[in-house]
């Protein structure tokens, strides 16, 4: 029998038709939309007298623009204001199931989509979002699409998509303390750069995946597209399995037992193929940070930033021009870098784990002076549990100010900006310029790094401070 | 939708040698609030283009009369992050109708070839060569022929071939976009759904 990859065995599944010389016909199994790629989707296909295909197959949220405070009252944004309400048109005329603000369900696309259990082993998803990739936690084919395949996706529930290169990134270990699963993902793509995942869908595998929690699993494939690649998968296992059981619309009963069963055939045969392989270990890996305007410019928190010693020419161009829109210069440290905001949240790390982290490590201290931390939740299923658990108390007394759910200050589109020329240390994805508001200077770490530079002012190795913690008690 | 049909192109270039351009730069995401398509071209590259204050950057190449053209020569890495397809309606709506660089991203590359602009690849070395080529002389052209697959630059006739493949080669010739073939597929795509 042919020798398969999981990734080979879900694209297979889902092709209707294979145009030669051209791509696959790709049935969609799952589409999530918000309020900010599909107006015109929505508006093209009414222009084509189309209606939506399968509604039932679209479920749609507003995320990347809503405010994150007052969400009961109307939004003050006339243009976001315009977009949410398109958005709630458009859902009831095509039939759209829509979890408006203020709902129970309401949150960030990629959190709530697991967290409901839409999200399952052996789907093709899609959503006009690069980070789609998320999904891919669960043994899935998730990725972004732009605004013409969202409204392929309506009409048809496919797109046309050339089939992609397979690579396989194993990292096998134990990680160290203070080490999380952004730091993997931090670590890989300052290995293989920002572009260096283009064309492919990656697997991730080896034993320290497997060790990570569902919530961990996310936070790595919603990078891939970080470094390029469409999106990045990691087989289907007890935990997945776990993490589903009981969701509201995972399946129930003996409709359970039978997925489960064929859940567990979605992995990657022995032997199986791929055009391209990575292995590392985890004890390489430590805390991370990014220094410039790329997620591929990171280096652990304890380094220098990289000098441009046998750098091309082209390629020193572009470099000291991204460390001259952060404000560094080649060979810095990136320790004790003064910092004036912290940003928790985003589809990346805006789940429970990541508050938990965060709470835990603040509990009893007091941010900086200097910092302005901000919180914001995936989701209201994410504030509830914060809520009930104590942590916004203990964030509050710590001095974080907790927002409401949204993507927020990832990519500032609604309020949330961070002041042109500051620099924030942010859970999210991306450090591009501007990318949390004009002029704005971002690093991307993970929660727990984000909580050390929330209490010190300053770029900091958590584990420092963990350290420091052990030796007073 | 449907756009311009692509045949032959012969123009100038546009050079913006900067790697790894995310579509961030291309078009912020605070301008990504419309509901309907229309002036993103006015936005291409904002913040790069254009202060604060909203006055045009002397020393941005979309401000300098020196260059124009239908074709953007960008550098490498072209067009990741953000799935955002308002990147590639900004540089159509502006003007252009090809990119070229030696890396595309693939989102944004798909992206492109959905609603009409043509991204074309080329080897590193021949990028090079198209970038000292306008520095030498911002007039030089090149001719993009999408009926022989070829890049060519006009003033040392050196020519690349470039791929796209023959399905969406059809498409841009003729200006169809997927969801007209996708419609033709129904009866099949009911068929498949109903299996599932």
């Amino acid at each position: 029998m042919e020798k398969k990859t999981l990734f080979d065995k879900i694209w297979d599944a889902h092709v209707i038709k294979s145009i030669p010389d051209g791509p696959d016909v790709f049935f969609i199994d799952k589409h999530f939309i918000h309020e900010v790629t599909s107006p015109v989707a929505f508006l093209n296909l009414e222009k084509r007298g189309t209606k939506v295909m399968f509604p039932e197959r679209t479920v749609a949220t507003p995320d990347h623009n809503v405010p994150t405070i007052d969400q009961d009252k109307t939004i003050k944004d006339q243009l976001s204001r315009m977009q949410v309400e398109k958005l709630r048109e458009n859902c009831k005329r095509h039939g759209i199931d829509l979890h408006d603000l203020g709902t129970d369900h309401h949150g960030i696309v990629h959190v709530i989509g697991p967290e409901l259990g839409i999200t399952q082993p052996g789907m093709t998803i899609v959503c006009g979002d690069s980070h789609t990739s998320t999904h891919g936690a669960f043994g899935t084919i998730a990725f972004g699409i732009g605004t013409s395949e969202v409204e392929m996706v309506f009409a048809t529930q496919c797109i046309m998509q050339a089939k992609p290169k397979k690579m396989r990134i194993t990292v096998d270990g134990t990680l160290g303390r203070g080490v999380s699963s952004k730091d993997i993902i931090l670590y890989i793509i300052s290995q293989i750069s920002a572009s260096g995942g283009t064309g492919y869908f990656i697997e991730y595998a080896g034993s320290a995946i497997r060790s990570l929690s569902m919530e961990a699993r996310m936070t790595i494939c919603n990078m891939s597209i970080e470094m390029g690649a469409r999106g990045g998968l990691i087989a289907p296992d007890e935990t997945t399995f776990n993490y589903l059981e009981g969701k509201d619309l995972a399946p129930k009963g003996e409709a359970w037992d039978q997925a489960v069963a064929y859940w567990k055939t979605l992995k990657t045969d022995e032997g199986a193929e791929f055009d391209l392989e990575y292995h590392y270990n985890a004890v390489d890996i430590e805390p991370m940070i990014t220094y410039g305007t790329n997620p591929g410019m990171g280096v652990k928190v304890r380094e220098s930033i990289p000098t441009t010693e046998g750098m091309k020419e082209s390629v020193k161009k572009s470099y000291i021009k991204s460390l001259d829109y952060m404000g560094f210069k080649p060979g810095e440290p990136m320790k004790g870098k003064k910092i004036d905001y912290v940003f928790v949240g985003s589809c990346t790390n805006g789940r429970i784990e990541d508050l938990r982290t965060v709470a835990e490590f603040v509990k009893g201290k007091k941010k900086a002076d200097n910092i302005t931390a901000w919180i914001v939740p995936g989701s209201r299923e994410v504030e509830k549990k914060a809520m009930e658990e104590g942590l916004v108390q203990i964030l509050e007394e710590a001095g974080f100010k907790l927002r409401q759910p949204g993507c927020s200050a990832c990519l500032a589109m609604n309020d949330d900006k961070i002041p042109s020329g500051k620099y924030a240390v942010s859970t999210s994805n991306r450090n591009f310029e501007g990318r949390q508001g004009p002029g704005s200077r971002t690093l991307l770490a993970s929660p727990l790094t984000v909580a050390a530079v929330a209490i010190t002012g300053e770029i900091t190795d958590p584990r420092d401070l963990i350290e420091e913690l052990a030796l007073e008690k | 939708m449907a756009y311009d049909k692509f045949d032959v192109l012969t123009s100038r270039m546009v050079p913006l040698s900067t790697e790894n351009v995310d579509t961030d730069q291309i078009i912020p995401a605070r301008f990504l609030k419309a509901t309907e398509r229309k002036g993103f071209g006015d936005n291409l590259f904002r913040d790069w283009r254009y202060d604060s204050e909203g006055n045009p950057k002397p020393d941005f190449v979309l401000n300098d009369p020196t260059y124009e053209g239908k074709i953007l020569l960008a550098g490498r890495n072209f067009g990741s992050g953000s799935s955002r397809e308002h990147a590639v309606w900004a540089i159509y709506d502006y003007g252009f109708r090809c990119v070229v660089s030696s890396f595309f991203a693939d989102i944004f590359k798909n992206n492109c070839l959905n609603i009409g602009v043509l991204p074309v690849t080329v080897t590193p070395e021949f990028a090079d060569e198209l970038f000292a080529a306008v520095e030498a002389d911002p007039s030089a052209e090149v001719e993009v022929d999408i009926n022989k697959q070829t890049i060519t630059l006009l003033s040392t006739g050196r020519s690349e071939s470039f791929d796209i493949n023959s399905y969406k080669k059809q498409n841009m010739k003729n200006g169809f976009d997927d969801i007209d073939y996708l419609l033709n597929l129904k009866t099949e795509i009911q068929a498949f759904e109903a299996g599932r």
